[in-house]
């Protein structure tokens, strides 16, 4: 029973997930205003398919922004993260004082005790890392200054959620539930002094950083020799999870630690593979936190006090974006840039439900304002990305500028080589080698852990994993980049990869490596135009050597080699487009009958005279009288 | 004794008869260093440190080629424009060259009379030399008459026989003497033609 409603669950928020956001991304809407909705609908005030449980859903879902945090970290080389220190301590400092602040003065003008005050505004100055960040990537605005700008409020407020909890049990007035510290897991922190709980503290984000540095990359070594993938996302998924209990134990928040490891392995060459592996944990973590999120708003509640709650929201999100557009006038964004960041950031987070359920424990906050504000904070959260939307459809055209991620800005976060490499083997490493000799700016992909490890060390920009994988790809660049040389074994994998290219990177130009002719025909018949016989050029440098240590001349063998390269080329052409897919797998027969062509070929052909220079006719004419 | 640098260019050297009777004579003969441009550089990239070198090591340069199109063979020309760099060969800085010798041996397919105003080349060799002279002036050279071998396409073994000795005497007068140039045509003027049985 218990098992059937385990799954019974899942496939209700699977199944409203599944029909919802296509539907919302159809309409322009973006995944999370599609995941809320599917919350609504399977809530509690419309299908009932949930009830109370949504809430502890919600603190389960609430990993996936552990997750996003981690990946956010990947994707943050650390110099990037120092170069954006000003906005993150400037903007996100001013963003949640000023913020605190204000509220905190209307709540006591509205009549609540000051400490009351104090707790309110620190939780409602946070906003939403979740609904901002998903959204704003979605909509490949992450890169430009808005994104950036609210990337480092929100990473601000990340941190400062911990000085939050540390104040809290300072600020108590009702008198605290006895029982609440035995619903409370233990920690390791409990009962410590204040510099011994800083000390532990300290030492785990040592440990985070140290062992991030030194001990995770030869543990992804020996995991990737083992060349099992699942092996591989379990020990991802180990990492992050490992971090967040880690954290909790110290009393910091996961998604800090987790983002903290993430910063550390960004210049790791197992960047990208952690990153595919953790980013669909993620994506369905959040998806069914933001199912929660819809599910748990009360419209009871709503239902029973509207004018209030219409003006809590309002005046909230108005209040917000204020502050927030004065800051973005202050750190100088232009005002489109503006709008978005302001409009992007104004909601209350995902923060404040864990903060709510705080203060009620330490007796903080009277259970019927939290009961309000939760409604407050999950209504000011679905109305996040409508508000983008319009922000997007209504006010941003009358800029005409909206800027896009696709300007000079991306080149803050990721460096995007013209060239990518796939397979960094004997071939892959000559072609790169090359190149890298002429300074032209290449990315390699390569499953070998040893080699990725050796050529990180010299300087490559190399990942490692399979590079026939979309996401990879992706991550690498494709997008962006002008060709990629394929060079990886075995055939069969070039010809899954250059499917993959065809089919979403259709503007990038593949050079292919083929192990052979047949190789070489399956790769023409793929499509490829660039096709290179890995052993030809070889043999035939070999051949004209033989022919010039028996006494020929020099340029002409080489002339010799060239003709014969061609030719065979040109056959090879000819023979490609004459086969037939369905009968690729040459017979030992069939070969050596093919061979025998090309001999006979080769005799009609290619041993054909150099006419080069020729003066017979000359003489014959110089002759006759 | 002059140190004479011998540049032969051909491309084709198994199709040519003169040539190749003519270059088995250079492999003995002390101070000429017959340097094989076709045969070093079969794919035209052409070491301009280590041909500089030569260069300066020597006092007579000799480009010896068939007479292709009223010029030299292409990898001549490729050696030109990459060895004789400016400020090194010619230019405000560029004396390396300077007080050397250099001409032109030539094989060609016309007769003498051919290459002449009323013939069918309608100029002279010595006309048709003008881009080597040029060249070599603009480098500080001393810039000689070429020595032609003509009617190559009729050439007997015998007379390849006769213009092979009459091109080994003329590489030892250059050698060894100092040859009065200023009033010839062709340098095959300094050195008998031996009579032919």
């Amino acid at each position: 029973m218990d098992q059937n409603s385990f799954l019974f669950q899942a496939m209700v928020y699977l199944a409203a997930a599944v029909v919802m956001v296509p539907i919302a991304k159809k309409l322009g809407l973006g995944s999370v205003l599609g995941y809320l909705l599917a919350g609504i609908i399977i809530g509690p005030f419309a299908l009932q398919f949930i009830g109370q449980e949504g809430e502890d859903l919600m603190h389960f879902a609430e990993f996936g922004v552990v997750m996003m945090l981690f990946i956010i970290g990947l994707e943050l080389e650390p110099q990037l993260l120092w170069k954006l220190r000003k906005s993150i301590i400037g903007m996100g400092g001013l963003q949640v004082i000023g913020t605190a602040m204000l509220i905190s003065l209307l709540a006591i003008a509205f009549g609540l005790q000051w400490q009351q005050a104090v707790v309110l505004g620190m939780i409602l100055s946070l906003s939403s890392t979740a609904i901002v960040l998903q959204t704003l990537n979605e909509k490949g605005l992450l890169t430009t200054a808005a994104g950036q700008s609210s990337f480092s409020v929100l990473l601000f407020q990340d941190v400062a959620v911990i000085p939050m909890l540390a104040l809290f049990p300072l600020l108590a007035t009702v008198p605290v539930i006895q029982e609440t510290t035995s619903t409370h897991s233990k920690t390791l922190v409990d009962g410590l002094v204040a510099w011994q709980h800083a000390l532990v503290v300290f030492a785990a984000i040592v440990i985070i950083i140290i062992g991030g540095r030194f001990l995770v990359r030869p543990i992804f070594q020996l995991v990737a020799a083992t060349r099992l993938r699942e092996l591989f996302t379990a020990t991802a998924l180990l990492l992050v999870i490992g971090i967040a209990v880690l954290m909790s134990q110290v009393g910091l928040s996961p998604a800090l630690g987790t983002f903290l490891a993430g910063v550390v392995l960004a210049n790791s060459e197992y960047k990208h593979e952690l990153e595919s592996d953790i980013e669909p944990f993620k994506g369905l973590l959040l998806g069914l936190f933001f199912i929660a999120v819809g599910a748990s708003i009360n419209f009871n509640l709503v239902g029973q006090q509207p004018i209030l709650i219409l003006c809590l929201v309002v005046g909230l999100m108005l209040l917000k974006s204020l502050v927030l557009f004065l800051l973005g006038k202050i750190f100088k964004l232009t005002p489109d840039q503006n709008i978005l960041f302001s409009l992007g950031l104004c909601q209350v987070g995902e923060f404040a439900f864990v903060l709510f359920s705080l203060s009620s424990q330490d007796g903080i906050l009277p259970q019927s304002i939290i009961d309000v504000m939760i409604a407050v904070v999950a209504i000011s959260m679905a109305l996040t990305p409508p508000l983008l939307l319009l922000n997007e459809r209504i006010i941003q055209p009358r800029f005409g500028s909206c800027q896009r991620a696709d300007t000079k800005e991306a080149d803050k976060i990721n460096e995007f080589n013209p060239v990518i490499i796939a397979g960094f083997g004997h071939f892959g490493s000559t072609v790169g080698r090359f190149l890298r000799a002429h300074k032209i700016g290449m990315t390699v992909l390569d499953n070998d852990s040893d080699r990725v490890e050796l050529l990180r060390k010299m300087g490559f920009k190399v990942y490692y994993g399979d590079a026939s994988r979309y996401d990879l790809l992706q991550s690498a660049g494709a997008d962006k980049a002008k060709l990629i040389v394929i060079t990886i074994e075995p055939a069969e994998k070039r010809l899954e990869m250059i499917e993959t290219i065809k089919k979403h990177f259709p503007n990038l130009r593949m050079l292919v490596r083929a192990t052979n002719r047949y190789d070489a025909y399956d790769l023409m018949n793929a499509g490829m135009l660039h096709v290179y016989r890995q052993t030809l050029d070889t043999a035939l440098r070999l051949g004209v050597d033989v022919m010039k240590l028996l006494g020929s001349r020099s340029y002409s063998s080489q002339r010799a080699a060239r003709t014969f390269f061609k030719i065979d080329e040109a056959n090879l052409k000819k023979l490609a487009s004459i086969k037939d897919p369905d009968e690729y797998i040459l017979s030992a027969k069939d070969k050596i009958e093919e061979l025998e062509n090309m001999l006979q070929a080769d005799q009609i052909q290619a041993i054909s005279e150099d006419t080069g220079w020729d003066e017979e006719s000359l003489i014959e004419d110089a002759q006759r009288p | 004794m002059a140190k004479v640098l011998l540049l032969f260019a051909h491309p084709a050297l198994e199709k040519s008869r003169i040539h190749k009777s003519l270059i088995r004579e250079v492999n003995d003969l002390e101070g000429i260093l017959f340097h094989d441009l076709y045969e070093l550089y079969p794919d035209f990239d052409i070491d301009v440190k280590k041909e500089q070198q030569l260069l300066l090591q020597h006092d007579i340069i000799i480009f010896q080629h068939p007479f292709y199109w009223y010029s030299a063979p292409a990898l001549i020309k490729q050696w030109q424009d990459l060895v004789l760099e400016h400020n090194w060969a010619y230019g405000s800085k560029g004396k390396m060259l300077s007080g050397k010798t250099s001409f032109n041996i030539i094989s060609c397919g016309g007769s003498r009379e051919a290459y002449s105003k009323e013939g069918r080349n309608r100029y002279s060799i010595k006309e048709l030399m003008a881009p080597f002279d040029q060249t070599a002036v603009l480098c500080n050279m001393k810039y000689w008459p070429p020595f032609v071998i003509h009617g190559t396409h009729r050439l007997t073994n015998n007379e390849i026989k006769g213009y092979t000795k009459q091109y080994r005497d003329l590489l030892l007068l250059v050698r060894d003497g100092s040859p009065a140039v200023d009033h010839i045509t062709y340098l095959n003027e300094l050195v008998s033609l031996p009579e032919l049985i």
